[in-house]
């Protein structure tokens, strides 16, 4: 199991990755989600799996920490996971701002597409 | 007067004067002396038992485990700094009430002026180092402001920003010094560091701590090679010259030198580095003063001069040297400012204060032509004046100190200092007050009233009294120099030593200054004539040399897309993981593999190929929106199959409204993302991917394979989450209760989020964007039946179903999973299906309170829930709980901690609401009417309306 939890959270991180270094905005907002599922499941395994043991407590009395998995990481995850909601769709908000203010969704200071933009959009390094 | 409240009342004392100059310069001014009058007064207070030997102390100790507190202590050092920096400043605030001008807002300088006064007395009566750093910082940010008070002139500005420049780069150096000499000490307090000499000097780290101290005591004290920045600061008004570059922040480094001379001196470092560099500042600023013709200019070469002369002297590392150095900062302090004064009295009345337009002033201005001649007389070092005596004792100091073993080099260029100093303290009073009246000044100069006169002749007063009868500043002279050197030195100041070296020194200076000043005009063409180092070019190439360099280096790393730095970021953490994984040791093994299930196999594919699929099709992206929405079901079943029902709950809510947002955002972004990086790229960026996603994969692999090397607190949460807590979701438990502030935190932070959103908005809609948002074209034909009757029906009858989920999932929350946040998320998703179902205009139309109210009610919910445990004496947000029964109700529990969590439940549904909201409502055209019906086509309506075209 935890083989596949690992190589999952390996290829979930090196996708949004792959995504984040796209040059347009729609690809990176997916590329964070990507990144958040993945930082997420990261976090949570921390606490080590189990199965069919959830921090939900079975009696009151002699409460054996090892018959539960670990509640801590879940606690954080799941706050996280509103929160990189939030944070999305600040980034949604931005970018749609500026896709509509400037009529391109790029990502770098390209001022509009065009013929002159496209021989030169892939070594942004060239450009001011 | 408690030491603490010397200090704070010029800061306390600084807000008066910019309010009260709304009722007249007279009451403005006299409000900024009554303070520094008060401050005054309680030093005085203090004096009688500082000069008894004693040494008073006020200690508040604040974070005491990291060294920091505010300790301040009085001893004779700190009375004569404070008792300058406070008498001077009294004088100062009566001659700027008359120098400024009505166009100068007066209120502003006083201002300024007492939070630089501040700031200097917490230098001076500061115990603890870290303390003194940050009056040190405040000193540089308020001269800045001073120097840069006439902001209209570019001189000002440059010189304000050399000058910050210069001294805080200083201060950068001293605080890494102080923080090491704190180290080697072993206390950070002034009193105990004092006391460690030995352990200090012997440490390897002594050159170092020292070097970086004496760069913020020379940036400071403008000495060789940082004099350059205290003649630009003269472009401030004259009163701010006079007191800062006179009595106070010039000497501020003096002071540290001073203060720090039981620790520091004596060694051969100390002796070349201090010593050197104040006699070769000494000659240096005397020589360029000569030929100065800005009177100011000539003055502030002068004070670089004398500053140079006090730090040689405290180089010299002996005792007498630090007696004479005392003694001479008291001097330098009075004759100093009444000169800065009366340039400053020439300047207001001639309108010029260039020498060589000067000349015969002694009948038009015959007070000023008084206090000028004494006062410069002084400086020079003429008999019978204070000046005399300290620099009688500097050359007898001098005529015995040899320089590597040479006798003769200290004092013969302490001599031809002097000479110098003489020279052009004549020539202050022959060019500018002697020779013939001329009849081409910019005004008719006359004396200025008494109220300008009045502190410059005040000044006068200590430097006749101590040049005639010098017994007068004994007590003073040996209470301060006993701080210094550590014991009373019992010195008694006269003006007859004898027949001395030192007094033949001073002969040949007399004379042969005098002589100099003979042929000044033709040495100064000459002087003008020989090209020389610009410390302004230099500075200004070098600042612009700096911000080239910084400007290539960020230009470099952030050429306005995010993808370079996001790219260098990625590199930077893979090396920095695989760095750290090389020079770290791996445990073994500890923890055996878990069996994987069919099921487990199931998901991991289909999350494969999801994702490959997703980096294959991404380029249509309704395509790429609903693989994402795969991967989140994936990941939120296998939190369900990994034991963390809440999380598998919230990730499948999160789910929903995130494509729905995403679906959204499509409304208003391309469709396809265009191919436009060539394959090389995508090489480079696919191997920065894969290294990222095998050091992820494989660091969580080794984590999860090996147990935890120190112990969990998970298991306090379980076994406390019953009876501390009163639920059994202990995961809820910790959210509301045991981590309840981190949640606080992150529910403000989600509504911070939602508002961002809202502005983003508001603002986008007031922009141009807004006309080409209502005239926008559909890319392709909408759907003929934008509000279908079945969803309609549909999602009316789920709304009741979806809230009562939402309800029981929030109830059940403390003991099952559930709670305030997945309750939130489920009751907004019921929400969004009716603005989808009926159109945002119909349903926004029923909505009867706004999202930012949801938010706000929230947040409070959740504030007053956790204010209400102090009613019970408790901690911010602690729970209580009780079990109550109802008839006919089975017993049932109550928490405070459901309110927290009701709180928790508003701030979700008005943020997520809010959010998605806010973007639809950009979708909204010219021609979208709102329609009164909840549905387009109803069968039960006898005329349906008129459908958009």
């Amino acid at each position: 199991m935890e083989l596949l939890v690992a190589s999952a959270i390996g290829l979930l991180t090196a996708a949004g990755v792959y995504m984040v270094l796209r040059l347009r905005t729609f690809p990176v907002i997916l590329g964070l989600s990507l990144l958040s599922y993945a930082v997420n499941l990261f976090l949570f395994a921390t606490g080590r799996l189990a199965i069919n043991l959830p921090p939900v407590l079975k009696s009151h009395s002699n409460i054996d920490p090892a018959g539960y998995t670990d509640p801590l990481p879940q606690a954080l995850v799941l706050t996280a996971i509103v929160i990189s909601f939030g944070m999305t769709a600040v980034i949604v908000m931005v970018s749609i701002s500026a896709c509509l203010a400037s009529d391109t969704d790029r990502i770098d200071l390209t001022p509009a597409p065009g013929a002159e933009a496209e021989a030169g959009e892939d070594q942004p390094e060239d450009r001011r | 007067m408690s030491l603490f409240l010397i200090v704070l009342l010029p800061f306390a004392g600084a807000l008066l004067p910019g309010l009260l100059i709304r009722a007249g310069r007279n009451v403005c001014a006299a409000t900024t002396g009554a303070v520094t009058a008060t401050a005054l007064l309680g030093l005085i207070v203090n004096a009688p038992a500082v000069m008894r030997g004693q040494s008073l102390t006020a200690r508040l100790d604040w974070l005491p485990a990291l060294g920091l507190n505010a300790n301040f202590h009085l001893d004779g050092l700190g009375l004569l700094f404070a008792g300058l920096i406070l008498g001077i400043g009294l004088l100062i605030i009566l001659y700027a009430r008359f120098y400024l001008s009505r166009e100068d807002p007066m209120g502003r300088f006083y201002t300024f002026l007492l939070l630089f006064q501040g700031a200097m007395v917490g230098i001076v009566l500061s115990d603890n180092i870290l303390l003194l750093l940050v009056f040190w910082e405040l000193t540089s940010l308020s001269s800045f402001l001073l120097i840069g008070y006439w902001s209209h002139l570019p001189e000002s500005r440059q010189g304000a920003r050399m000058a910050l420049t210069v001294t805080g780069t200083g201060g950068l150096a001293m605080i890494a010094g102080m923080l090491i000499l704190g180290n080697l000490a072993d206390s950070y307090d002034l009193s105990v560091i004092l006391t460690r000499k030995e352990t200090i000097q012997a440490s390897s780290l002594y050159p170092l701590a020292l070097v970086l101290i004496l760069a913020g005591c020379f940036t400071k004290s403008a000495q060789f090679p940082f004099h350059f920045w205290l003649p630009h600061a003269m472009a401030a008004p004259t009163p701010v010259s006079a007191y800062l570059h006179s009595a106070t922040m010039v000497k501020a480094g003096l002071f540290l030198m001073a203060r720090l001379w039981p620790v520091l001196s004596g060694t051969p470092e100390w002796f070349y580095i201090v010593a050197t560099t104040g006699l070769v500042t000494m000659v240096l600023g005397a020589l360029i003063a000569l030929f100065k013709d800005d009177l100011k200019a000539l003055l502030a070469f002068s004070t670089v001069s004398h500053l140079g002369l006090i730090t040689m002297l405290l180089g010299f590392g002996t005792k007498g040297a630090a007696v004479a150095a005392v003694f001479h900062i008291i001097n330098h302090a009075s004759f100093k400012a009444a000169l800065f004064m009366t340039a400053g009295i020439i300047d207001h009345e001639t309108h010029t204060r260039d020498a060589q337009r000067l000349g015969g002033l002694r009948r038009l201005m015959p007070v000023t032509f008084a206090i000028a001649t004494i006062t410069a007389l002084s400086m020079a070092g003429l008999p019978f004046l204070n000046g005399f005596l300290s620099k009688e004792m500097m050359l007898e100091e001098a005529a015995h100190t040899a320089w590597l073993g040479n006798p003769w080099l200290v004092p013969a260029l302490a001599t031809a200092g002097a000479l110098l100093s003489v020279a052009y303290s004549l020539r202050y009073l022959v060019h500018v007050f002697l020779g013939p009246e001329r009849d081409d000044y910019p005004t008719r100069p006359h004396d200025p009233g008494f109220g300008m006169w009045a502190a410059p002749a005040l000044l006068v007063v200590p430097v006749i009294v101590i040049g005639i009868y010098p017994a007068v500043a004994e007590a003073l002279v040996n209470t301060t120099a006993t701080a210094v050197i550590g014991q009373d030195p019992h010195v008694h100041l006269k003006i007859w030593h004898g027949l001395t070296p030192a007094l033949f020194l001073s002969v040949v200076a007399v004379a042969g200054g005098a002589l100099l000043l003979s042929v000044q005009r033709p040495l100064a063409r000459l002087w003008d004539s020989t090209p020389r180092p610009e410390a302004k070019t230099m500075f200004d190439a070098a600042i612009a040399g700096l911000a080239g360099l910084g400007n290539r280096v960020t230009d470099g790393l952030h050429n306005g897309a995010i993808t370079r730095y996001a790219a260098i970021f990625m590199v930077t953490v893979v090396a920095v993981g695989w760095h750290a994984y090389g020079g770290g040791a791996l445990g073994a093994e500890t923890r055996a593999l878990s069996q994987i299930s069919p099921v487990a196999w199931i998901g991991w594919a289909v999350l494969v190929i999801a994702t490959l699929g997703l980096i294959r099709y991404h380029r249509n992206r309704l395509r790429a929106l609903v693989l994402m929405g795969v991967i989140g079901l994936i990941v939120s079943i296998s939190f369900n199959y990994l034991s963390a029902p809440d999380l598998a709950l919230t990730q499948l809510s999160v789910e929903v409204v995130t494509i729905i947002l995403l679906l959204l955002a499509l409304n208003f972004l391309p469709e396809i993302t265009p191919p436009e990086t060539p394959p090389l790229r995508r090489m480079r960026d696919m191997t920065i991917a894969a290294a990222a996603g095998l050091g992820a994969g494989g660091l969580i692999y080794l984590l999860m394979t090996r147990d935890f090397v120190f112990g969990t607190i998970s298991d306090f949460h379980l076994t406390r989450s019953y009876k501390g807590g009163g639920g059994d979701n202990v995961v809820n438990v910790i959210l509301v209760d045991f981590r309840g502030y981190d949640t606080f935190g992150e529910i403000t932070v989600l509504g911070i989020a939602a508002i961002v959103i809202y502005a983003v908005t508001e603002a986008l809609l007031d922009s141009p964007v807004r006309r080409r948002l209502l005239h926008r074209q559909p890319g392709h034909a909408l759907a003929g039946d934008a509000h279908p009757m079945m969803m309609v029906i549909g999602t009316r009858v789920l709304m009741p179903i979806a809230l009562m989920v939402a309800a029981y999932i929030f109830l059940r929350g403390h003991n099952q999973p559930g709670g305030g946040f997945i309750a939130g998320l489920v009751a907004s998703i019921a929400l969004v299906m009716q603005y989808m179902a009926s159109g945002f205009a119909w349903a926004s139309e029923r909505q009867r309170y706004p999202y930012h109210g949801i938010i706000a009610a929230g947040v409070l919910l959740a504030t007053a829930t956790g204010v209400g445990s102090w009613l019970a004496d408790r901690p911010f947000l602690t729970s209580n709980f009780g079990y109550f029964r109802i008839p006919p109700l089975k017993e049932f529990e109550l928490a405070t901690a459901m309110g927290f969590d009701a709180g928790v439940f508003l701030v979700v549904v008005g943020a997520v609401m809010l959010a998605l909201e806010s973007i639809s409502r950009m979708a909204r055209r010219q021609d979208n009417e709102v329609s009164p019906y909840p549905m387009d086509i109803d069968p039960a309506r006898e005329t349906t309306p008129a459908k958009e075209t």
